[in-house]
């Protein structure tokens, strides 16, 4: 499907045949395809990880359910989990990072243009195995076909004892050969943003969205490393008889929550701070205002790095840690709040005296604010470990999380969409369709996940198929259940809307928004070598400067 | 003029629609806080605690609530008129607003308090932690070894010399003579987790590790939970019921499960036909040559409400399908179909319905 849409994209313009052009794309090397690339590869895992969740949904609408299968739900679960974090999230942040860093550090391309294009086609082998396991994970064992051991897969369901057959080999090493992706792209990100800014660009005037992307792609060489070790761990255990996690022969289940949750907390970071940093370009554009505390930000930013490397256990609060080792996770995870509110307030200070345009980039961010605040709220109710005893492992974590990466990042991808589709295309997408999508979207959100916080406590355990009537949840999982089914129509109108624009949307021009940073300054889309001449900056936003030369932002830098 | 009405239509049909989710999520949270609260159903919800952790991680719960309720109204409210009062207004697009950078004393008042407010929390947090974790065990505590199986509890009384599964029977705790129950977690295969809501908090148990926590039910009756780890296909099902009795009617229950099974001597065949079936490897019947250890043990099977950890009634008809077919009641559970005649079954059904 990726190739139909790009083929049909510069045969229009050069006449190539399609067979060109596809080799074209695939033998990329060029930041602004490969970003572009990304972004398709994981718009269509979203659709796939979102058709898991939806027969999730069906599953749980009413109690006894028998839509599916213990074991096709728990292969549905795992798979959505593992789809949406590792080929949709992480595939699609990376994309925009690839397509705005070096437009809006004044580059002509990524540091590393070829390690650019061999990460971007590890990561798609990485989704493209995990979906083979549906097809070769039972292996000669007649066992189950793809993983169903949750996503976070702890030991020791992974062992062979209890997961016979070739699913989560399948799940290892498509995590593993994605995270090497994954470093790959994040040492080209840290590489681009260190060595290639344009004149005049210091540290202190980088957009907001390089530094935070900076960030992010430090944490990834952190976080990701030590999954990538587990991951290999794991495979010693399965095919060397190794002993590592292999409880049965004295190995240890709590040795692999350790390595996944230190993974695994950075990487909400890794995903939600390139959210922040689309919030922080957008909401100044259409507040017309700079962004509120830019120093503040950064340091805010960096703080919440350093802090959650060290949160990590709050996922492990039932697994009977001592009283010490609770209280230190409980301070360390409400101190990441500190930074976390501090961003908030400033974009609110960005906001405030501002002249607000609701175009819907703006509205998708104002959602975003609402909703990060809410979930940053519900994981302080979390972060108290007595509190947590409760509700972990319930479906109030699930609307918890879910809270964060679709009310926060999804929220926020979606303004990144509507902002940034005139530089990828040179189309400006339909405002009426947007605004629809919008609605749509938020009704559809606060019906699946404000409902879902009750039944989690009302006593419901996430991961379960089916459940017992009589005992509260019956109406409330009815509801989850329809505004999934509100949110797949706000995405498929979303989708028309990408499809019908690219064609007939209005032409963008370079500057649709009256925009500040370097990227709007080239033409859309933007040529390939980016810049004619490397552009010299003399504040952080080198666009105003240039239209209000009375009163340049470089007077006060 | 005709774009300007569909514009000014359109922002108040989307703030009429903003205002009726609202009101409907409002209608919506205060009908079900309503039906949970109500004194009679049996919502396991962890707002209705019977026992002192649960207790009192209620009351650090409603602290956290009301801390935060307040953090989002202060917050909200500042988004909502931001939001409202700084919309740009038609006819003044020209002009930008005063270009504001930061300030220094703002930036550090909504740091500072924050941090304050984060100090608070982690010391009534940390206190309760304290409180539940290491309170120490009296000498009148009952202690009850918990095993998580795929997909059953065994509970073990070492001191009583008791073994059941899958309904925990525990005694109420009078708070002038306490007699609260110490769980010992242990796992023989995957992680699983102990979760009563109204008694407790959750626990894990997990594989080559031990696990304690404990509950003091302040009044008697049945309270519902179940696992809260996934521990496989069945994990749904594995249902746990805590029967909290009364000393007297838990004395009762002891002295009845300590008994040795009696041998109906009506039911021979039926007997004949468990003890030289595979049904020996996994289950234990009390004085017979029965002593799997895999699947319940069914010495007092009839005493029991339940059969396959909580997933159906105890009655002759789903003992009979359970035998016949498990997939039929709890799909993926461990226990095999037993392939029986008709006769065989009926006459086995028959001996289970004698383990009184």
């Amino acid at each position: 499907m990726s190739s139909d849409v790009m083929a049909i994209k510069t045969a229009g313009a050069s006449g190539k045949p399609w067979v060109e052009t596809l080799h074209e794309w695939v033998t990329t090397v060029d930041h602004k395809r490969l970003g572009i690339l990304y972004i398709l590869f994981a718009l269509i895992f979203l659709v796939i990880g979102g058709i898991e969740a939806t027969i999730m949904r069906i599953q749980l609408m009413r109690p006894h359910n028998d839509f599916v299968s213990p074991q096709v739900f728990n292969r549905m679960f795992t798979m959505h989990g593992t789809t949406m974090i590792f080929f949709v999230a992480m595939p699609v942040l990376f994309g925009f990072a690839n397509f705005l860093v070096p437009l809006m550090i004044g580059a002509r391309d990524m540091a590393f243009p070829r390690l650019n294009a061999f990460s971007f086609w590890l990561t798609a082998l990485g989704g493209f195995l995990l979906y083979f396991s549906f097809v070769g994970g039972s292996g000669l064992y007649g066992a189950g076909n793809a993983p169903d051991v949750g996503w976070w897969a702890y030991a020791p369901l992974t062992s062979r004892a209890f997961s016979p057959g070739h699913s989560t080999d399948y799940w290892t090493i498509a995590l593993l050969i994605s995270g090497f992706g994954s470093i790959g792209t994040s040492i080209n990100i840290i590489a681009t943003i260190l060595c290639m800014r344009c004149p005049g660009m210091t540290l202190g005037r980088m957009p907001l969205l390089a530094w935070l992307n900076l960030v992010m792609s430090g944490m990834v060489l952190l976080a990701i490393t030590p999954l990538s070790a587990a991951q290999l761990m794991l495979m010693v255990d399965r095919y060397l008889g190794g002993h590592f996690f292999d409880t049965q022969a004295g190995g240890s289940a709590t040795l692999w929550m350790h390595f996944f949750w230190i993974f695994g907390h950075p990487e909400v970071y890794v995903l939600i701070i390139p959210c922040f940093a689309f919030v922080s370009e957008i909401v100044p554009v259409f507040s017309r205002k700079p962004i509120f505390g830019y120093p503040v930000m950064v340091g805010a930013t960096v703080c919440i790095a350093f802090v959650s490397l060290s949160v990590w256990a709050h996922h492990m609060f039932t697994i009977g840690m001592n009283s010490y080792a609770n209280a230190f996770f409980t301070i360390t995870t409400m101190a990441v709040g500190v930074p976390t509110g501090i961003k908030i307030f400033n974009w609110l200070g960005t906001m405030w005296g501002g002249k607000l345009i609701f175009k819907t980039p703006m509205l998708f961010c104002i959602g975003f604010l609402f909703q990060f605040l809410i979930a940053g709220l519900t994981g302080i109710m979390l972060s108290a470990a007595p509190f947590n005893w409760q509700l972990s492992g319930s479906y109030f974590v699930v609307a918890h999380f879910h809270y964060v990466i679709v009310g926060g990042i999804l929220f926020a991808l979606f303004a990144a969409f509507y902002y940034w589709y005139p530089k990828i295309t040179g189309r400006m997408l339909n405002e009426s369709l947007g605004k629809l999508h919008f609605w749509l979207f938020l009704i559809g959100f606060h019906m699946t996940f404000d409902v879902m916080h009750i039944p989690g406590i009302l006593g419901m355990p996430r991961r379960i198929y089916t459940y017992e009537p009589g005992r509260g949840w019956n109406t409330l999982n009815l509801i989850i259940t329809i505004g999934t089914f509100i949110q797949g129509i706000a995405t498929s109108v979303f989708a028309a809307n990408l499809i019908f624009s690219y064609f007939k949307g209005p032409r963008a021009g370079n500057d649709p928004w009256d925009a500040w940073t370097l990227e709007w300054s080239v033409s859309s889309p933007p040529p390939e070598y980016n810049f004619a001449s490397i552009p010299t900056v003399a504040s952080r936003r080198p666009l105003w400067d240039r239209k209000h030369p009375e009163d340049p932002d470089s007077r006060y830098d | 003029m005709a774009k300007k009405y569909r514009g000014k239509w359109g922002t108040v049909i989307g703030r009429v629609i903003g205002v009726l989710v609202i009101v409907a999520g409002i209608l919506l949270a205060a009908s079900l806080c309503t039906a949970a609260l109500r004194a009679d159903n049996p919502v396991p919800s962890i707002f209705r605690p019977h026992s002192t952790p649960a207790d009192s991680i209620v009351h650090l719960s409603r602290f956290v609530l009301a801390i935060t309720a307040l953090i989002f109204l202060v917050v909200a409210t500042l988004l909502t008129y931001a939001v409202a009062k700084f919309r740009n207004k038609a006819g003044d697009a020209q002009r930008e607003p005063a270009q504001v950078y930061g300030s220094t004393q703002i930036e550090l008042a909504w740091t500072v308090i924050p941090i304050l407010i984060v100090v608070v929390l982690f010391l009534a947090t940390a206190r309760v932690i304290h409180a539940i974790q290491d309170a120490p065990k009296p000498e009148t505590a009952v202690e009850v070894t918990a095993i998580g199986h795929q997909f059953w509890w065994e509970f073990r009384y070492p001191a009583l010399g008791v073994v059941t599964a899958n309904e925990l029977h525990i005694p109420v705790s009078d708070p002038d003579h306490p007699t609260p129950t110490f769980l010992k977690l242990l796992s023989a295969d995957t992680d699983h987790s102990f979760w009563v809501p109204q008694l407790a908090g959750k626990s894990d148990l997990i594989p080559n590790r031990v696990n304690e926590m404990w509950m003091d039910p302040h009044s008697t009756g049945i309270f519902l939970g179940q696992c809260a780890q996934y521990c496989g296909t069945q994990h749904a099902k594995m249902l746990l019921r805590v029967s909290v009795d009364s000393p007297e009617a838990f004395q009762v229950w002891i002295d009845a499960q300590k008994q040795p099974v009696i041998q109906d001597e009506k039911e021979t065949v039926g007997r004949r036909v468990f003890e030289t079936t595979a049904c020996v490897n996994c289950h234990a019947v009390g004085g017979t040559n029965a002593t799997g250890r895999f699947g319940p043990d069914l010495t007092h099977l009839m005493s029991r409400r339940t059969i396959a950890a909580g997933a159906a009634e105890n009655t002759k008809e789903n003992l009979r399908l359970w035998i016949q077919n498990p997939d039929a009641i709890k799909p993926g559970s461990l226990m095999p179909a037993m392939q029986l005649t008709d006769a065989d079954l009926d006459a086995l059904v028959r001996y289970l319905e004698t383990l009184q």
